[in-house]
C-alpha cells in the first residue's frame, strides 16, 4: 500500500487491525482519544465489535471476557487509566489470557497533565499490579515501528498467553508521519483449545481462573509463570544498536526520547565525538546483552528519559557497576530538547575542541 | 530542514495548513512529522501545529526555534515572533495582526490574506493566500504536490473548493514577491 | 419389588461436592439454575462468569464453561464474553457484596446497554466469604462485623434495593425478585431463572434475578431460623414480584 499520513493514535489503532484484532473495549482519556475513536469507525468495517465501556476498569474486564474466548482483543488508555487497568492485567497474567493494551503515557503523578511522558516505566516493568508477574513491553519510537509491534505485540500474546504492553507517549500518540501499511489479509482465527466458548460437544467444561485456593497448586502455577517469563527474557529481548563498536561513551533512551538523542547522537559524531546508542525496543524484557557487550570498552553510558530516571536503574543492573552510568530527564510533560541532549554529552565525554 | 509552526485561533484552518504541508513533503518523498498543540480547549482558543520537512529522519517533531513561523492571530505574533531562528521567515496575516516586528534578523512578509481571500470569496482560504507566500519565499514544495495533498485532506464532497484553493495559493505567491522587506 | 427414580442429580452441575456452609442457600440457587441449564439443553452453549465472594468456587460446581471474573467485574467479563459470542447463553452468578458495592457501575452499566445476558444476584444482605461485614443491603438495625451496634442510616446509610433501582433503567428486559425461605418460593425461584434464560434466548437484552439468601453462619442462626428471618425481615424490606418484563409491558 501507498504512504499515508496518520496520527499515532490512529497507527495503533489500524496496526491492530492489520494484525487480526476485531475487539475493542475502551474509554477516552486525552492522550489516546483518536484510537479510541477510530476504533469506533474501524471495527466494524471489518465485522469486529468497537464498545465503549463505563470505565477504564470495566473495559480491561471486557477484554478479559473476550479474551477468555480465544480472540484477539485489545484497550488502550493513559496513564491514570492505565493506573486502573492494573488489577484486570494481573488477572489476566494469573489467567493466562493474551490480550493487547496500549499505554499512551501522560505526565504525572495523578492527573498530571496531557502532554507526553515515560514515567510509567517503572508501572509496566516491574509487574504493576499485585502478585509475582511480569508483562513484554514494546515500546516504538517511529509511526512506522508501531506497526510492526503491535503485531509482534499480538504473537507474543497468543504464543505466551500474556497479555502485553505497547508503550507510547503523548507525542507518538499525536504526531503524524508518513507509515506504509501491508495489505489487509483476512487471517484465520487460531483454534485455542482453552477457550471458554460453550463445550459444544467437544468434552469437559474448561475453566478460566486465577485462583488456586491450595497454597502448594499456587506454587506450581507461580513456577510455571516464572518459566515462561524465562523463555520471553530469552527468546523476545529486542532492541537496536547505532554506532556503538567504536563508542566511547553510549547514550540509552526509547521511544520518544530515543528519537531525539539519536539527533544530538548524529550531531556529536559530527563534532568529532564517539558516540553511540542503545535503543531498547523491548523495555521487558529488556535487553542487558548490548550493555554486557559494551560495557568493559565504553567510558560510561547516558540514559536520557522522560521521566526522573527509571530505566536508567535497568541500564545501572546490565552495567553492573563496570562503567558509570548517568542520566538525563524532563519530566512533568516536558520533552528534551535535541541541544540540551547534546549539552549532556558533551559534558560527560570531556567537552567538544572547538 | 525546515521547522514550521503554524499558529492562530481555533477554526483557522492552522491545522490543516500544516497537515497539507506535511502531506506535500511526504508526496515529494522527504522526511516529515506533523505535531499539534493538544490541550482542553476545544474552539475560540489558540491553537498551533509544528511541521518538519526535511532530508533526513525526523528527531523531534516538537519545533521549540521554528525557521519559519506563520501566525494568524496577535496571540500567536507575541509568542512565535521571538522564536523565529536567526535568519528565518515570519509569515504574518497582516489583516489581523497589527503589529511590526523589531527583529532586523528575520524576513517578515506581512500578507493581508484575509481581504484577499474575501475578495476571492471565501474567508476561509485566508491560510491558503499565507501558505502560497510561504511557498514562494522558501521553495520547499511544489503548488501541485500541495493540491494533490489538498484532494486527500478535503473530502470528496469538498472537492469543488479545489479551484478557489488553487487560486489563493497563487495570489499569496505574487503577494509574496510583492511585500518582501 | 421395583425401584422408581424420583431424583436424580442435575447434569447442569458437577460432582464436585460444595463448600458452602450447612443451611447456606446457594447450593438450592446452583441447582435450579444448574436445572435450568439442563432443561433448556444449552449447557454446552453456555459459558458462566463467576464473581468474588462466598461463590467464588461456582465455576468448579456449573457443570459448563466458566471464566472467573475480579470483584465485581463479572458484569463487564459477561458482556465481553457475550459480544465476541452473540449466539451462546452468558450468566453471571454474584453475591450482594459483588454486584451492589464493589461491582455496581459495573452492573448498572451492563443493564443500561441492554447487554443479553442473565445475571443470578444473590443477596444474603452480608459478605459471607470476608467473615460477615456490612453489605450495601445489609438491613438497618443489622448487626454485622463492621456494624457491630447494627447499620444506622445516619452512619452508614440505607440499603440499596438493586432490582428496583435496575428496572428503571429502558435498557432491562427481565427483572424479578424472588426468596429460598420455604419450598412455594423456591419453585417460584427456578420459574424466574427460567424465564431470565428464555429472555436471553430471545434476545430481548438485560435479565436479572435477585434470589434473596440465607447466611446462617454469618447472621449467627441455625438454617431453619435463618429462612424465617429472610421470611419476617428481608422480604418485607425487599418486596418479591417482577419488577421489569419488557414484553409484558410492550404486549399490554
Amino acid at each position: 500500500m501507498a504512504k499515508v499520513l496518520m496520527k499515532g493514535n490512529e497507527v495503533i489503532a489500524e496496526a491492530a487491525v492489520h494484525a487480526g484484532c476485531k475487539y475493542f473495549f475502551g474509554y477516552p482519556i486525552t492522550p489516546q482519544s483518536e484510537l479510541v475513536a477510530y476504533m469506533a469507525r474501524r471495527l466494524p468495517e471489518v465485522g469486529g465489535v468497537f464498545l465503549q465501556a463505563e470505565s477504564e476498569v470495566a473495559a480491561i474486564n471486557m477484554v478479559y471476557g473476550a479474551a477468555g474466548t480465544g480472540v484477539r482483543v485489545m484497550t488502550s488508555s493513559s496513564s491514570p487509566g492505565f493506573s486502573l487497568k492494573q488489577e484486570g492485567i494481573s488477572y489476566l497474567v494469573g489467567a493466562e489470557l493474551p490480550a493487547l493494551i496500549v499505554n499512551v503515557v501522560r505526565g504525572g503523578p495523578g492527573l498530571g497533565n496531557i502532554q507526553p511522558a515515560q514515567s510509567d516505566y517503572f508501572q509496566v516493568t516491574k509487574g504493576g499490579g499485585h502478585g509475582d508477574y511480569y508483562t513484554p513491553v514494546l515500546a516504538p519510537s517511529t509511526l512506522q515501528e508501531i506497526i510492526d509491534l503491535t503485531e509482534a505485540a499480538f504473537e507474543i500474546a497468543d504464543t505466551y498467553r500474556t497479555p502485553v504492553i505497547l508503550l507510547g507517549d503523548g507525542m507518538l500518540g499525536q504526531m503524524m508521519e508518513p507509515v506504509e501499511f501491508k495489505d489487509l489479509t483476512e487471517r484465520e482465527p487460531g483454534q485455542k483449545e482453552w477457550a471458554t466458548t460453550g463445550t459444544r460437544g467437544d468434552g469437559k467444561p474448561r475453566t478460566i481462573t486465577s485462583l488456586d485456593l491450595n497454597a502448594d497448586a499456587l506454587e506450581k502455577r507461580n513456577e510455571h509463570l516464572q518459566k515462561k517469563f524465562a523463555m520471553i527474557r530469552q527468546n523476545e529481548v529486542r532492541y537496536e544498536t547505532y554506532e556503538t563498536e567504536d563508542a566511547d561513551y553510549i547514550v540509552t533512551a526509547y521511544g520518544t526520547a530515543a528519537r531525539i538523542a539519536m539527533n544530538a547522537i548524529q550531531k556529536a559524531r559530527k563534532a568529532g565525538l564517539k558516540i553511540g546508542m542503545i535503543r531498547p525496543i523491548t523495555l521487558w524484557p529488556f535487553p542487558e546483552q548490548p550493555f554486557i557487550e559494551t560495557r568493559d570498552r565504553v567510558k560510561g553510558y547516558l540514559s536520557v528519559e522522560m521521566s526522573a530516571g527509571q530505566m536508567v536503574e535497568d541500564v545501572r543492573l546490565a552495567v553492573d557497576g563496570r562503567a558509570p552510568v548517568s542520566f538525563f530527564g524532563r519530566t512533568g510533560g516536558v520533552v528534551p530538547a535535541q541541544e540540551e541532549i547534546y549539552e549532556q554529552i558533551v559534558n560527560i565525554s570531556g567537552g567538544v575542541e572547538v | 530542514m525546515e521547522e514550521i509552526l503554524i499558529a492562530g485561533f481555533g477554526g483557522q484552518g492552522v491545522m490543516s495548513m500544516g497537515q497539507l504541508i506535511a502531506y506535500a513533503g511526504m508526496n515529494e518523498g522527504k522526511y516529515v512529522s506533523w505535531l499539534p498543540s493538544y490541550g482542553p480547549e476545544q474552539r475560540g482558543g489558540t491553537a498551533n501545529c509544528a511541521v518538519v520537512v526535511s532530508e533526513e529522519q525526523v528527531g523531534s517533531p516538537l519545533v521549540s526555534r521554528p525557521s519559519t513561523a506563520i501566525v494568524l492571530n496577535n496571540p500567536s505574533y507575541e509568542k512565535f515572533e521571538p522564536l523565529v531562528k536567526q535568519g528565518g521567515l515570519l509569515v504574518v496575516n497582516a489583516s489581523l495582526i497589527s503589529k511590526a516586528t523589531e527583529r532586523s534578523d528575520i524576513k517578515v512578509l506581512n500578507i493581508k490574506a484575509t481581504e484577499h481571500a474575501n475578495v476571492l470569496g471565501n474567508p476561509k482560504v485566508a491560510n491558503m493566500v499565507l501558505l502560497g507566500a510561504f511557498l514562494e519565499e522558501t521553495g520547499i514544495l511544489s503548488d501541485e504536490s500541495i493540491l494533490e495533498a489538498l484532494k486527500k485532506v478535503l473530502s470528496p464532497e469538498k472537492h469543488s473548493l479545489l479551484g478557489i484553493n488553487r487560486r489563493a495559493l497563487e495570489l499569496g505567491r505574487s503577494l509574496a514577491g510583492n511585500v518582501k522587506i | 419389588m421395583s425401584m422408581k427414580t424420583v431424583f436424580e442429580r442435575t447434569s447442569g452441575l458437577t460432582e464436585t461436592q460444595t463448600h458452602y456452609c450447612p443451611g447456606c442457600t446457594h447450593g438450592i440457587i446452583h441447582r435450579m439454575v444448574g436445572e435450568v441449564l439442563e432443561e433448556m439443553d444449552i449447557l454446552e452453549d453456555t459459558v458462566g462468569v463467576a464473581s468474588v465472594g462466598c461463590s467464588v468456587l461456582s465455576y468448579e460446581y456449573f457443570n459448563c464453561d466458566m471464566t472467573q471474573a475480579a470483584h465485581g467485574r463479572a458484569p463487564a467479563v459477561a458482556t465481553g464474553i457475550k459480544r465476541v459470542l452473540p449466539d451462546r447463553f452468558v450468566f453471571t452468578y454474584q453475591g450482594d457484596g459483588d454486584l451492589a458495592s464493589i461491582g455496581i457501575a459495573e452492573a448498572v452499566h451492563a443493564a443500561a446497554r441492554g447487554e443479553n445476558i442473565t445475571v443470578i444476584f444473590v443477596n444474603n444482605a452480608i459478605y459471607g466469604m470476608t467473615g460477615g461485614q456490612m453489605a450495601p443491603t445489609t438491613l438497618i438495625g443489622q448487626k454485622t462485623a463492621t456494624t457491630p451496634f447494627g447499620r444506622n442510616a445516619a452512619v452508614q446509610g440505607l440499603p440499596i434495593r438493586v432490582s428496583e433501582m435496575l428496572s428503571t433503567l429502558d435498557g432491562t428486559a427481565y427483572i424479578e425478585r424472588v426468596s429460598t425461605h420455604d419450598v412455594p418460593n423456591i419453585i417460584r425461584t427456578k420459574k424466574a431463572i427460567r424465564k431470565a434464560f428464555e429472555t436471553q434466548k430471545q434476545g430481548h437484552g438485560f435479565s436479572m434475578v435477585e434470589v434473596l439468601s440465607s447466611c446462617p453462619t454469618n447472621w449467627g442462626l441455625d438454617p431453619s431460623e435463618s429462612l424465617d428471618w429472610i421470611k419476617d425481615n428481608m422480604v418485607p424490606a425487599y418486596p418479591l414480584g417482577v419488577y421489569k418484563d419488557s414484553q409484558k409491558e410492550a404486549g399490554q
